[in-house]
């Protein structure tokens, strides 16, 4: 991935954390926001201009779930895995997606359209078994459901 | 001014509820209420699975199962007259109590002006008067103890800190709610932000920390962001920075987000974090009242601790510390979920018995099953048989029991639960949020689950159970931090009270409960199968076949014993072994 303004963009997030102590969490987190992952050039990037050493950046975004090094898929379904969910059924939720899509947890399909993701708990017990496609919140999702969700993000034309 | 409620979480009912939105304002313009009524959509008010959901203010009625057919009566009665719609009403016997909830649902938590109409900020005008001492004093005759986990008393923790002597000292907010089962911290954050923000300054005064820093999971982005726009209302109207209210008090706060590890909800692993580090913990003492983060004195208070503390400096420590029973005073919230009817945060005063909480408020168990369990504390809980569901809810009583009260998960389990597959769910959490730091947690969680599962695929030996025990013992002793103590409970608490479930694992190689998939299989009787066929077209591996006069029957080289058949089938002539 090369994006023209990447030293720009990174100059501007350094910029508005610089002057705080342990800013390198909050710096990824922006780096992020605008990317959707932390990609190689961008962390390259916040190392030189933190001056920090490579693996130092690395290291903490290894530890932390929070960060991806993947570029997401253009739809990310997250599947809650969180203890009420768990009971509800979200595991056969997951069966259904993998069925339907032929995608396996943490990746993303070959045509790049959808991004399968298992979180551990979307703190909305109440609604359990949970998904969400992007922003969307569907809860009480039965096994059935699953298909008709997923039609409706696959036909849909959503290249941003 | 009368205010509608309505609930619009379930997706299902946005038609229903647009018509009925519309149909409510139509006809309260037409009976001249238009003006004196605010009808608004809530995310929550908490009854589920009962259709189309209101409740009405001032008087709090909740109406559940509306439809268009009763609005004219309620506009009649309820609105016009302030008079309650028997036949709609949802009477829980009210055993709840809302301290921490106070506001939660009822302002607009992106309101300054709502939340001072509740009192707000009142409770630190008040500490602002007291002095420092006093607050504590104040702060011990409440008896308050941390709601994060460990009930540390709030006091003490805030007393020590005053105590050490230092240039900066810093105040945290742990926001970093990762117990999978519980959420009362992320709807007091979004639901309302100026009184944990107010708690926290309160919490500054009194231990003479002039930094506070909000840490929440970036998870929660709503969260964050009604607590930044509080924060900069706060410093608008002059209530945050130097000299608030015209005292010597000065005060910042900021935002620090959490990336996504368990772990960092430990008070010293969230300093790592803070400091840009990973979120490995350190070994105490120093303790960080003490030493904490930059080495500085540093307070850790949990989201719900802060909530009660606006309401104690308002109501006095010593009315609060009439709530509840000896050594836990006050209320807690509780996420009760799983397998209950009406799934939701419940707010209790302390020594309820878990029997009211789950049949009383909850309503009982989903499908009208057999109740198996109380699941408390998430991943560092234990389970609750039956026999002890009369117990007072506590601090010490479910640490007696093998459980603790955690961070405020309630998870019900009833017949259909495997212990071992629970066991396996929770260890299977702490093993991926270990952070590896300490051997303890890092191999002892990796072998006690390798070994879990080989029970659950039927490979269990006589063995298995020393070893657990064993392993746990060591976990609990040697481990860093809370996380790997705190493992093994799960664990250890259903071997203690299902011993039964895990010795049918082990030596008969049969799963009680038919949820460990290795150990169960199933079967058509032919006398019970109607030839409907619903299984076989519901199976996703193409076991089973048949016509309606033959009927059907399951190939068992194929069959996965993913148990849908089971669950589709409508005349019982599907069975488990």
């Amino acid at each position: 991935m090369v994006v023209e303004t990447l030293t720009e963009d990174v100059k501007k997030v350094v910029e508005r954390w610089k002057d705080k102590e342990g800013n390198l969490i909050m710096v990824l987190h922006d780096v992020q926001d605008r990317y959707g992952y932390v990609p190689r050039e961008a962390a390259l990037e916040v190392s030189r201009q933190l001056n920090a050493p490579l693996a130092r950046i690395y290291e903490v975004m290894t530890f932390y779930n929070y960060f991806r090094l993947q570029a997401p898929g253009k739809v990310n379904i997250s599947v809650c895995l969180g203890t009420a969910c768990y009971l509800k059924g979200a595991p056969d939720l997951i069966a259904e997606i993998r069925h339907i899509l032929n995608v396996e947890e943490g990746k993303t399909t070959k045509d790049g359209k959808f991004h399968l993701q298992i979180v551990r708990c979307l703190g909305c017990c109440g609604l359990a078994p949970v998904i969400t496609v992007d922003h969307k919140v569907y809860s009480a999702v039965k096994r059935s459901d699953v298909v008709n969700i997923i039609a409706e993000y696959a036909n849909k034309d959503i290249d941003k | 001014m009368k205010r509608i409620l309505i609930q619009d979480t379930n997706g299902n009912l946005r038609k229903e509820l647009k018509d009925f939105m519309v149909a409510l304002t139509t006809q309260l313009r037409d009976r001249g209420m238009g003006d004196v009524t605010q009808v608004v959509t809530v995310a929550d008010i908490g009854v589920y699975q009962k259709g189309l959901v209101a409740k009405i203010f001032p008087e709090g009625f909740v109406y559940t199962g509306l439809g268009l057919g009763h609005i004219a009566e309620i506009i009649e009665k309820t609105v016009m007259n302030g008079i309650k719609v028997d036949a709609l009403a949802f009477d829980k016997k009210d055993k709840q109590m809302r301290i921490v909830l106070r506001n939660c649902g009822r302002i607009d938590a992106e309101s300054f002006d709502d939340y001072l109409l509740c009192n707000g900020y009142q409770g630190l005008v008040k500490a602002l008067e007291m002095g420092q001492e006093k607050v504590i004093e104040e702060m011990k005759k409440s008896g308050l103890r941390g709601r994060g986990g460990a009930g540390f008393p709030t006091w003490m923790k805030w007393n020590i800190t005053r105590g050490v002597t230092g240039d900066i000292k810093y105040i945290i907010c742990n926001g970093d709610e990762g117990d999978p089962g519980a959420y009362m911290d992320r709807s007091v954050l979004e639901g309302d932000p100026h009184s944990v923000i107010e708690g926290l300054m309160i919490g500054g005064f009194a231990t003479g920390a002039s930094n506070g820093i909000f840490y929440i999971r970036a998870e929660y982005p709503l969260a964050v962001e009604r607590i930044q726009k509080a924060i900069d209302l706060c410093y608008s109207k002059g209530l945050l920075g130097k000299n608030i209210l015209g005292s010597s008090f000065n005060f910042d706060i900021e935002i620090r987000l959490g990336a996504g590890a368990f772990v960092c909800g430990e008070e010293t692993a969230l300093i790592a974090s803070i400091e840009g580090l990973r979120g490995y913990p350190r070994p105490r003492p120093p303790f960080p009242s003490v030493k904490g983060l930059w080495g500085r004195p540093t307070v850790i208070n949990n989201v719900e601790t802060l909530a009660n503390i606006p309401y104690i400096l308002l109501h006095g420590g010593e009315s609060f510390g009439k709530i509840g029973i000896e050594g836990s005073t006050g209320t807690k919230v509780f996420a009760l979920t799983g397998k209950v009817r009406n799934s939701g945060l419940v707010e209790v005063p302390m020594g309820i018995t878990l029997r009211e909480i789950v049949f009383d408020i909850g309503g009982g168990v989903l499908n009208n099953r057999g109740i198996k369990a109380i699941q408390t504390g998430g991943p560092s809980g234990g389970v609750i048989p039956e026999q002890f569901f009369d117990t007072p809810v506590g601090y010490e009583s479910l640490q007696k029991l093998g459980s603790i009260m955690g961070s405020g998960g309630m998870i019900v389990l009833d017949e259909n639960d495997c212990m071992i597959d629970i066991s396996k769910f929770y260890l299977g959490f702490c093993v991926d949020e270990s952070c590896g730091k300490c051997a303890p947690c890092r191999i002892g969680g990796t072998q006690m689950l390798a070994i879990l599962t080989r029970i659950s695929e039927g490979k269990g030996e006589a063995d298995d159970l020393k070893q657990l025990n064993e392993i746990s013992v060591a976990m609990q002793k040697a481990s860093l931090c809370g996380l790997g103590q705190t493992a093994p409970n799960p664990v250890v608490s259903t071997m203690k009270y299902f011993a039964d479930e895990y010795k049918a694992h082990i030596f008969d190689k049969k799963c009680p409960s038919g949820k460990c998939a290795s150990l169960v299989s199933y079967s058509i009787l032919k006398e019970k199968c109607t030839g409907c066929g619903m299984c076989a077209r519901i199976c996703p591996v193409s076991a089973i076949s048949g016509s309606r006069a033959d009927k059907y029957t399951i190939d068992k080289a194929k069959c996965i014993s993913c148990g849908q058949c089971f669950d589709v089938c409508k005349f019982g002539a599907v069975v488990r072994e």
